[in-house]
């Protein structure tokens, strides 16, 4: 009470003083939906850490809203040859402490991320493929590869860099504290309480120019209800990930805003293919084990993708949010096919294919999937076990916690398993390779390829385009890998979600594919 | 009494071991904490490293004997996602919990005890009626709608209180605490009352059943007929008999309504021990969920304890009762 009295006195008798040419702070409070589990940049590779650090670290190169890369402390890079990358680094650049970016700040950054103590998951991926840094000039680095890599400008995009100066000895708790957390980005670290909040303040002396905004709160609201709420009350400005249920009382309310775009995240149906068995919780209609395993064969997998209408769950379980998904990112991203087009929902032309393939009567299976993981999850196992029952095929649903769900799918145990995938890099190759290449995990092929899908033809084409450096020859390659998979059904692929932000008038957001919620694209309008 | 408290505490102790077992047992059963944990696009070997680097590579009962040693030394291991000790971040987030928590048992009891007696004292009038029908209310709603409803009305409609957060603390023996500013104030009523809702009908139902039984008794008769005025028969006579199940019941439902204030917790965005429970569960953060559940544990046998106590003050007869059972 006492403390309250004195801090508003203080605030009187200032504001006394100030009243007259004082502008009044431009403050704004953002509701997120998942907790920030650290602000040590290399500590954990989640995408909330990673969408809040990059408010106060930056990368050499950035992802715009579209996830095309554009120079940050970067100003240009380009392969010598197969094996070596020239990156030019921007100069002037300031960290928040004053001390001047140069390339010994990469280096460092370099050398520290594989080695972060006890990372749950680290950040290594991205700088494993560097064997050797050069430096030229404090503004001049070479690169060298083992192989021919491609992805490293996106790679790279993805690793924040912090300053030599405070970091040599800093541990991860340093960056919690703030002691550490000092970097070059647009907003300085305030404070960070896990499961609560992240206060910044604008860094004015950002080599990109001033931000609309003098102190940003981003408060962790991960139940949905709350963050509608908080955005009604006007407790905060702006939410993200805006339930689909109450997407149509924004959109009718002149005093909010909606903002959305198609994601980098598609939802799609991984089929048991580990070997010629009858798959996991797929029998015959009596219980009895088939004789062989269906989904090995296309015309299964085919009927299973066509019997699905894809625009029903779009309009009546997303309210919308979503778009038919035909490969594993939309077509406005890079690798992808135009060829492609989402299967026409035909169930008699399911039940034909399905006769074909010697299942006349259909067979019985369930579909298995999360119900917190992604938008609508639950909801749209029920409905897509409703269309399979209309095919003859006898289906029942069982959805379980992310927790539970994705060991037991990784272990093989589900025969129809209903999955997300966003891909981060922004381009079809790298989820070909994840998703459908034959698994080889030291090559790290197929690393989530939970149906053990396998077409040699396809590893084929997908091999050759992650070694080829020109852009416009590796996406003609990369299209076609994903026209062989996509054209023999290797997965089913449903939608690609729609990500939703609100805001209230007079607040603009400019939306983005990778689900970022990003302070820097908040803007006020008039 | 010594003897029967010392054997009381071995018994705790016990307690607490198997429940440190089953509760590991469950957590490992969950699944594997590598597949939310690990960015799904890092390949084989990072998550190698990071199943080795989080020491999940040993069998269960090796990690449990780790868990157990530390336990001996109050290290009840470090959180997979914060890289903190896990009893750490409890004890961060168990002060807003435990003030939520005594805040709604404030108001449950404050409210709950003289409403009750009112509606035992006059069953048939209006107000007695009216007091019933809205315990029923109390008892039946579901928590989440209330809380819901609360939020609509105050924050939304309103816009008298704020909507979630707990607003600025102030620092009261070494915690903060929020209930000493206004701001606090403001954060705090809406989620405390949200969770009294239901202790509140309990304890209404509670003290208007002791209290119609308590003023048929002969003592109360005998001390209406001496003379007796009316404040003192109820507040003495009256009351003091009907408050040994009262305390039994306000020291078991505290300890519930802090492990279970969860609901609560995430509609009002309270940054308490509940929310940082359903969290941890989502993100399969192990230690964090077995130190919760131990502290938890911990806290229900410390409470028993208390109430035990507490009731023997009341009522002399349970002091003799309980040393007659230890022998």
């Amino acid at each position: 009470m006492l403390r309250t009295l004195r801090v508003a006195l203080a605030a009187f008798a200032l504001g006394a003083f100030s009243l007259a040419h004082a502008a009044p702070e431009r403050s704004v409070s953002i509701g997120l939906q998942a907790a920030i589990t650290s602000i040590d940049p290399h500590y954990h590779n989640l995408s909330p850490n990673n969408s809040m650090l990059i408010h106060i670290f930056e990368p050499l190169i950035a992802r715009d809203p579209n996830q095309k890369l554009v120079p940050a402390l970067a100003t240009s890079w380009k392969a010598i040859d197969d094996l070596t990358w020239e990156f030019k680094l921007r100069k002037n650049v300031k960290f928040h402490d004053g001390s001047a970016f140069t390339a010994d700040d990469v280096v460092f950054t370099l050398n520290r991320v594989p080695n972060v103590p006890n990372s749950p998951s680290s950040f290594a991926t991205f700088t494993k493929p560097i064997v050797d840094v050069k430096v030229v000039d404090p503004h001049t680095l070479i690169f060298k590869t083992a192989s021919p890599h491609v992805l490293l400008p996106s790679d790279l995009a993805s690793v924040l860099i912090v300053s030599k100066l405070n970091g040599e000895k800093a541990t991860t708790a340093d960056y919690n504290s703030g002691k550490a957390a000092i970097g070059t980005g647009p907003y300085k670290f305030v404070e960070y309480i896990q499961n609560q909040h992240v206060l910044l303040k604008a860094n004015y002396g950002h080599w990109a120019g001033e931000q609309p905004w003098d102190k940003v709160t981003f408060k962790i609201l991960s139940n949905p209800a709350a963050r509608v709420a908080a955005l009604l009350s006007r407790d905060v400005q702006m939410i993200e990930t805006v339930p689909t249920s109450d997407i149509a009382k924004f959109e009718k309310d002149a005093n909010f805003m909606l903002a959305d775009k198609v994601s980098n995240r598609v939802i799609y149906v991984h089929l048991w293919q580990w070997s010629d068995k009858s798959p996991p919780f797929v029998t015959a209609k009596d219980g009895k084990p088939l004789d062989k395993n269906p989904f090995k064969d296309a015309r299964v997998r085919k009927a299973l993708s066509m019997a699905i209408n894809r625009d029903a769950i779009s309009d009546r379980v997303m309210e919308k949010k979503s778009v038919p998904a035909a490969q594993l990112l939309a077509d406005t991203f890079y690798g992808t096919s135009k060829k492609l087009k989402p299967q026409k929902y035909d169930p008699e032309g399911a039940k034909k294919l399905l006769a074909e393939a010697g299942y006349p009567n259909g067979f019985a299976m369930t579909v298995h999937g999360t119900n917190n993981r992604y938008i609508n999850d639950d909801k749209i196992a029920q409905t897509i076990a409703q269309f399979y029952s209309r095919i003859g095929i006898d289906t029942k649903v069982e959805t379980l916690p992310a927790g539970t769900y994705f060991s037991r799918a990784t272990n093989g145990e589900f025969g129809y398993m209903l999955l997300g995938w966003g891909t981060e890099s922004g381009e079809q190759g790298s989820s070909l390779r994840s998703l459908l290449a034959t698994r080889n995990p030291e090559k790290g092929m197929g690393v989530n390829n939970r149906g053990r899908y396998s077409n040699p033809a396809m590893d084929e084409q997908l091999v050759k385009a992650l070694v080829t450096m020109d852009d416009k020859k590796r996406e003609g390659l990369i299209q076609a890998a994903a026209e062989t998979a996509m054209n023999d059904t290797a997965l089913i692929p449903i939608h690609y979600e729609v990500s939703t932000w609100a805001t209230a008038k007079g607040y603009r957001y400019t939306p983005r594919t990778d689900q970022y919620t990003l302070a820097m694209d908040l803007k006020p309008v008039k | 009494m010594l003897a029967f408290a010392i054997r009381r505490l071995g018994q705790s102790f016990f307690v607490l071991v198997v429940m440190s077992f089953i509760v590991f047992l469950g957590v490992f059963a969950v699944g594997n904490p590598i597949e939310l944990l690990v960015n799904p696009q890092a390949d084989e070997a990072e998550r190698l490293r990071a199943t080795v680097a989080l020491g999940l590579d040993k069998p269960i009962l090796e990690q449990y004997a780790v868990f157990l040693k530390g336990a001996v030394t109050g290290d009840l291991g470090r959180s997979f996602v914060f890289n903190v000790p896990a009893i750490q971040l409890i004890l961060q987030k168990l002060p807003a919990t435990i003030e939520l928590a005594l805040a709604a048992m404030l108001i449950a009891v404050g409210l709950g005890i003289p409403l009750g007696l009112l509606a035992g004292l006059r069953p048939h009038s209006f107000v007695g009626r009216s007091i019933m029908a809205l315990s029923i209310v109390g008892f039946s709603l579901p928590t989440f709608w209330v809380g819901l409803v609360l939020i609509m009305l105050f924050s939304v409609h309103l816009g008298w209180l704020p909507s979630n957060g707990r607003g600025e603390t102030v620092m009261l023996l070494g915690v903060p605490v929020s209930f000493l500013t206004w701001d606090g104030l403001q954060h705090l009523a809406m989620p405390a009352l949200n969770l009294a809702l239901f202790k509140l009908s309990l304890l209404i139902r509670l003290t208007r059943a002791g209290a119609r039984e308590a003023v048929l008794q002969d003592y109360v008769k005998f001390a209406r007929a001496k003379g007796l005025g009316p404040r003192r028969v109820i507040g003495v006579h009256v009351l003091k008999n009907i408050l040994v199940p009262i305390v039994t019941v306000i020291g078991l439902e505290l300890g519930s309504v802090i492990a279970f204030a969860i609901v609560t917790e995430s509609i009002f965005a309270w940054p308490g021990s509940g929310k940082l429970l359903i969290d941890s569960i989502n993100l399969l953060d192990r230690p964090v969920i077995v130190a919760y559940l131990m502290v938890i544990v911990t806290l229900f046998i410390a409470i028993n304890f208390f109430v035990d106590v507490l009731y023997s003050m009341l009522d002399p007869r349970v002091r003799l009762g309980s040393a007659s059972t230890a022998h």
